[in-house]
């Protein structure tokens, strides 16, 4: 539904946005109702046309059906809002896919993102592993895992692109996963409060095909994060204290 | 419960026997109710004024990013973040609350309820003086070293808890000094307005006769006493770890940052309703007036104004869906909070029932009233995305979600405020305000108001999040559409600051050049227009004995389309 304005760019954008629409749609309907008997009576009941009100206490059947009947259509409209947006919610965040390609490890720092690749090896954790700053290279059409922390104080992690967003929390590893769909290169801002920089913390996200990305691995073998005091082996040691 | 109770001896130490007070009596220690209410109003809305200057200014850096904002200069991160958390703060706890709350149930509730000041004077006195002090404090934060604080007004830990992250060692605390001791200013209010409404109501005023800015006042009260609790107690740890170096939110030395989340909204969303009830109540009285009709189903009104408030306790962690809680429990808050729109709906349509039949005349104070529907049904409506777990993942921290709660926060802290203080002006000043101005006023700040907010529901859902210094940094933000909103938005603030000098010069003026009004200007039922206008001290001459409800306009064989509620049934 947003894709005019933002695109689609993750396996679920579009069952987010989905639910957006869906609320949009039913909301949209009340409120326009709602503002349009206001203006309507606003309209109809000036002193000029109507110089005499009426006196109701607004308790009898006759008067208060206009409430009570669209009191269940409401409570309707919540249940289909919530089945969507609950399926939306445990299918991004509750579930991981069966299947995972690769594993990565993103560290919030005050004010960048740390995001450790796997490597060579396709296996997050071991010596070859890539790390940089505010630069993650994935694959177009593979399912990712990560596992999200913070060396400091609390940031969140945000592709719009994706509609993806998940805190990151010191002292917790908190895991998520994403499907890019569109290669490109997008914005990874940090979307909590996390302090001075905080206003112009963003990494980018590059979608990358197999070709590409085998090139970028190439040029890439060896590199390590550039943020001083805190390297992996100590970013390392704080997981798993939960 | 009918019994009369006057208000206590805190009289007798200054008044009785000479009735000329000195000026410091009469103004700076007073305990008279109507002075406390205008105390809390005008400080209130001095720092309203505080709010919106520091609006200009982030406004202007997110429009026009890297330009000297004239008047006040270059914006670094450090002076936006600053001015973004304490434009929050103040806006919240020192206009929002003393004006809906502290300035009108100070002045409104004994008059309204027919009595002579409220039951606890000089507790009254000490709140307005503990409020004024936090206030004081608040702004000394910013001209202390490093100067204020920055980490947004719901001053999260581990950023707020520890000065090596926030960089502002004395800001940092001092801003939370601050806020709780604007919450004990507000507790011993609440204390008062809450006996006051139950022990000195006029003899015969009955549950159901209570004028609803009363009672909504008076449940707000009641909620902010019941939610604030908890949150006291963590503004203490978070103090501790803040000047002595203590965990409680520190991960590093088994504290939980999570904890805070949850204690600040448990009270936070309770808070909400606290604001939202009594621009409600201010709805309700100006609505039937200038209706001249009753409230369409008062009980209903009280009734899922208290249901909300039940609910508004269970709903909190949707500010935390994706904070790192359990995935699961999104579901169930999904729930609570998709169901507090049952009530709120309701109340919405029982107001729009109002005008049902009605005889409506659009004066100043309707205008706003009416707005105020108008407008909040749109922040209404947008709060269902951000309840909706599936929505919320994108929405979380963007614009859009700002957008959504100045939706409320505008309708209910400014166009409500406004709608009250042109109505009761006549009442506290014995003059009516400029009626043609007021107009000017009305559309100058509700047109403009949403030019402001419009726009960054897009920018929001284009993907801006909140408390971002300078969207150029972000290559998918600086889009030609975006940044032409976020300059719209900011030339719509510019206007509807420059709209609001007209309310004041009006306001100011007519406090003493007015024209004179009469005790009851606009034929209104409730007791407050049965004391001189304004009242002396004291309030009425004899007190008033109730005889019904409060919103008996246009009833059928009736002399006059109004009928006091002090006014005795003809005998038949
Ligand atoms: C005068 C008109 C107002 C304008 C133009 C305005 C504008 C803004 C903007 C643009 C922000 C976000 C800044 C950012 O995230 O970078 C903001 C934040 C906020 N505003 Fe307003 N606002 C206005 C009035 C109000 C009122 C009346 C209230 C409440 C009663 C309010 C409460 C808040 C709160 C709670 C925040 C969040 C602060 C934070 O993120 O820590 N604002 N305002
Ligand atoms: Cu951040
Ligand atoms: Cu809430």
């Amino acid at each position: 539904m947003l894709n005019w304005i933002i695109l689609e760019a993750s396996s679920y954008a579009a069952q987010i946005d989905n639910v957006i629409l869906i609320i949009a749609l039913l909301g949209g309907f009340w409120l326009f109702a709602a503002e349009f008997v206001l203006f309507y009576f606003v309209a109809k009941y000036r002193r000029s046309r109507s110089p005499k009100a009426l006196h109701i206490t607004g308790y009898d059947h006759e008067h208060n059906k206009w409430i009570h009947w669209s009191h269940y259509a409401v409570i309707a409209c919540d249940i289909v809002i919530l089945v969507f947006a609950a399926r939306a919610w445990y299918h991004v965040k509750q579930s991981v896919p069966e299947h995972v390609d690769e594993e990565i490890r993103i560290v919030g720092h005050q004010w960048a993102w740390e995001f450790v690749h796997p490597g060579p090896d396709g296996k997050l954790g071991t010596p070859d592993d890539i790390d940089l700053v505010d630069e993650l290279h994935v694959i177009i059409n593979k399912t990712y895992k990560f596992h999200l922390e913070s060396a400091d104080v609390l940031h969140s992690f945000s592709i719009p692109r994706f509609r993806l967003k998940q805190d990151a929390v010191p002292g917790r590893e908190i895991d998520g996963w994403f499907t890019p769909t569109v290669a490109g290169t997008f914005d990874v801002p940090c979307s909590q409060m996390c302090g001075l920089g905080h206003g112009i913390m963003g990494g980018r996200i590059f979608v990358e095909t197999e070709d590409e990305h085998r090139k970028w691995l190439d040029s890439a073998t060896g590199k390590t994060a550039a943020i001083p005091g805190h390297s992996t082996g100590k970013l390392a040691s704080t997981q798993g204290r939960n | 419960m009918t019994t009369h109770v006057a208000a206590d001896h805190a009289h007798s130490e200054g008044d009785h026997g000479h009735h000329e007070l000195s000026f410091i009596q009469k103004y700076v220690f007073s305990t008279d109710h109507k002075v406390i209410g205008l105390q809390y109003f005008m400080t209130g809305v001095l720092m309203g004024v505080l709010g919106a200057l520091a609006s200009y200014v982030f406004r202007m850096q997110m429009a026009f990013p890297g330009h000297a904002v004239p008047g006040f200069g270059l914006v670094t991160p450090q002076i936006y973040n600053q001015m973004v958390t304490n434009h929050g703060t103040i806006m919240i706890f020192w206009f929002a609350m003393p004006v809906l709350i502290a300035a009108f149930g100070n002045y409104l509730i004994p008059l309204m309820i027919g009595c002579d000041d409220m039951v606890f004077p000089r507790l009254n006195r000490l709140s307005y003086q503990i409020f004024l002090f936090s206030a004081l404090l608040l702004i000394a934060s910013f001209f202390v070293p490093n100067g204020g604080f920055g980490g947004a007004w719901t001053s999260y830990p581990p950023l707020a808890s520890n000065p090596i992250y926030n960089q502002t060692p004395y800001g940092a605390p001092m801003w939370l000094a601050a806020v709780a001791l604007e919450f004990v200013a507000f507790l011993l209010g609440g204390i008062n307005f809450i006996t006051t409404l139950m022990n000195a109501r006029a003899p015969g005023m009955k549950m159901y006769d209570i004028p609803m800015v009363v009672w909504m006042i008076v449940i707000a009260s009641i909620l902010f006493m019941a939610s604030v609790g908890p949150l006291v107690a963590g503004a203490a740890m978070l103090f501790l770890d803040q000047t002595l170096g203590t965990g409680f939110f520190d991960p590093a030395r088994g504290g939980d940052p999570l904890l805070w989340e949850h204690l600040f909204w448990f009270f936070g969303h309770p808070e909400v309703y606290v604001v939202l009830l009594p621009a409600m109540g201010i709805v309700a009285e100006v609505l039937t007036v200038f209706a001249r009709k009753k409230l369409f189903a008062y009980r209903t009104v009280l009734w899922t104004a208290v249901a909300t408030g039940v609910l508004s306790f269970f709903v909190w962690a949707h500010h935390q869906f994706v904070a790192g809680i359990d995935p699961r429990m999104a579901n169930i808050f999904t729930v609570t909070t998709l169901l507090i729109s049952v009530p709120i709906t309701e109340m919405s349509f029982v107001y729009i029932g109002t005008l049902y039949g009605a005889s409506i005349q659009l004066s100043t104070p309707m205008l706003f009233a009416i707005a105020f529907i108008v407008e909040f049904l749109i922040g209404g409506v947008t709060g269902i995305f951000l309840g909706a777990s599936g929505a919320d993942i994108y929405f979380h921290d963007t614009y859009f979600v700002l957008a959504h709660f100045h939706y409320t926060f505008v309708p209910i802290a400014v166009i409500a405020v406004f709608a009250g203080v042109y109505y009761w002006f006549p009442k506290m000043f014995g003059r009516y305000m400029n009626d043609t101005w007021g107009r000017v006023h009305f559309w100058g700040t509700a047109i403009p108001f949403n030019g402001i907010f419009l726009p960054l529901f897009y920018t929001g859902m284009a993907g801006d999040h909140r408390r971002t210094f300078n969207h150029l940094n972000f290559p998918d933000l600086a889009r030609g559409d975006l940044n032409f909103l976020r300059e719209l938005s900011t030339v719509s603030l510019l206007v509807m600051l420059a709209f609001q000098v007209i309310f004041f010069v009006n306001f100011f003026y007519s406090m003493f050049r007015g024209k004179k009004a009469p005790a009851n200007p606009w034929n209104a039922n409730t007791f407050e227009w049965v004391a001189a206008s304004p009242p002396p001290h004291g309030n009425f001459v004899t007190l008033p004995h109730c005889y019904r409800g409060p919103y008996e306009y246009s009833v059928p064989g009736h002399s006059s389309d109004f009928w006091p509620q002090n006014e005795p049934a003809p005998k038949t």
